[in-house]
C-alpha cells in the first residue's frame, strides 16, 4: 500500500514512464533536479503526513534510499 | 472589519507583545486564523485569553531557532489547519552596542533569532505553501537594515541579512506563487522605548517627516496589505514603513 504511494509520488513528478529501480538518483534519473527534488519532497510530505529534517531533505538522493530515510518517519515501505 | 484574510491560515513569530501582537489580533480581526509562535511558553496566553478575536488566536510555543521543534510544530499545525497561507517573521533580538563594545553572546543570540530563525521558518513553511497553492511571506526587518545606524552595527547586519533573503527568497519561490516581502519599520513605540528620556528620542524623532513615532499599528498595517490577496502582484521588495524619516 505504501509502496503503491511512493511509487506514485515518483510518478507524479518524473512521469509514468519513470523507471524506478536503484538507479534512479537524483541528478542521474532524468528531470529530477533541484527544482524536481523539493516538488517530490512537498509530494511526500503531504501523501504521509510528515515533515522531513534539511538533513534528510540533502540526502534523499535516490529512489532507493529515500525508503531508508522515510522509514525514520514511521513510514515502512 | 472587511474579511481581507477570511480562512487564511497565517503563522506570526514572537508575537507575545509589540508589533506581533497587534499583527495577530488585525489578522484575526480580519478573519484569520492566527498562529501565535512564542519561544516563553505561556507568554501570549493571557492577551489571547483576554483578545476579542481569541478564537480566531491560538498559541504554539517553539523555538525557531531550534529546527527540530520547527519540524515537529509545523507537522501539528498542518495537521490541523492542512495549509498555512501566511507567514510573519517577527520575532527578533535587538542589542544595540557601539562598534569596540559588541560582546560575541549579543551577536550570536541576533543572528540566530533575526537571521537563522527567519530562514528555517521561510524553509519549512514554504514547502507547505507549495502545496496548497501558494502564500505570503513578510519579514520584519528595520530601517537600520537598509540605511544603518550608529549603535546599531550588528543588529543592523542581522537586518541587512533579513533583507537579501528576502529579495533571494521572492525570486526562487515566486514560481510556486509564494510572494516574499519584508517590512522595514523605523523607529518605533515598544516597551522599552517606554522607559526611555522622551528628551534622548527627540533628536530621532525630528527627523520624522511625519513628526512621530510609528505605533505597532503602522506595521501591523503594512503587514496586512502584504498579506492580503490585494497584493498578489508585488513580491520581493522592502516597504518601509518610517513617516519619511531623514536617517
Amino acid at each position: 500500500m505504501n509502496l503503491e504511494k511512493y511509487n506514485t509520488c515518483f510518478k507524479e513528478i518524473f512521469g509514468d514512464d519513470a523507471r524506478l529501480d536503484e538507479d534512479f538518483k537524483f541528478g542521474v534519473a532524468q528531470g529530477w533536479d533541484s527544482m524536481a527534488h523539493m516538488e517530490l519532497i512537498a509530494l511526500l510530505e503531504d501523501t504521509f503526513d510528515i515533515m522531513f529534517e534539511t538533513e534528510d531533505i540533502l540526502h534523499y538522493g535516490s529512489y532507493e534510499n529515500g525508503k531508508t530515510i522515510i522509514k525514520k518517519y514511521g513510514v515502512e515501505i | 472589519m472587511y474579511g481581507l484574510l477570511k480562512n487564511k491560515v497565517c503563522i506570526i513569530t514572537g508575537e507575545s507583545r509589540g508589533i506581533g501582537k497587534e499583527t495577530a489580533e488585525l489578522f484575526a480581526s480580519e478573519g484569520a486564523m492566527v498562529i501565535v509562535n512564542s519561544s516563553s511558553a505561556g507568554g501570549a496566553d493571557e492577551w489571547i485569553n483576554k483578545s476579542k478575536y481569541k478564537d480566531n488566536l491560538k498559541a504554539y510555543y517553539f523555538d525557531i531557532t531550534d529546527n527540530s521543534a520547527i519540524h515537529e510544530n509545523m507537522l501539528l499545525i498542518k495537521k490541523e489547519f492542512r495549509r498555512i497561507d501566511v507567514l510573519v517573521n517577527n520575532a527578533g533580538i535587538e542589542y544595540n552596542e557601539l562598534i569596540g563594545m559588541v560582546s560575541y553572546e549579543h551577536m550570536d543570540k541576533m543572528f540566530k533569532v533575526n537571521v537563522y530563525g527567519t530562514i528555517n521558518m521561510i524553509q519549512a513553511a514554504s514547502r507547505i505553501m507549495s502545496r496548497n497553492g501558494g502564500g505570503s511571506i513578510i519579514n520584519i526587518s528595520s530601517m537600520a537594515g537598509i540605511r544603518g545606524n550608529k549603535g546599531q552595527f550588528v543588529y543592523s547586519a542581522t537586518k541587512g541579512a533579513v533583507i537579501a533573503a528576502t529579495k533571494s527568497a521572492a525570486k526562487e519561490l515566486a514560481q510556486k506563487n509564494i510572494r516574499v516581502n519584508s517590512v522595514a519599520p523605523g523607529l518605533t513605540q515598544t516597551e522599552m522605548m517606554e522607559k526611555t528620556d522622551i528628551k534622548k528620542l527627540q533628536s530621532r524623532i525630528d527627523n520624522i517627516c511625519m513628526g512621530r513615532i510609528a505605533q505597532p499599528k503602522d506595521i501591523a498595517g503594512a503587514c496586512l496589505l502584504l498579506a492580503s490577496d490585494y497584493a498578489s502582484y508585488i513580491s520581493g521588495q522592502i516597504i518601509p514603513v518610517d513617516g519619511c524619516t531623514i536617517m
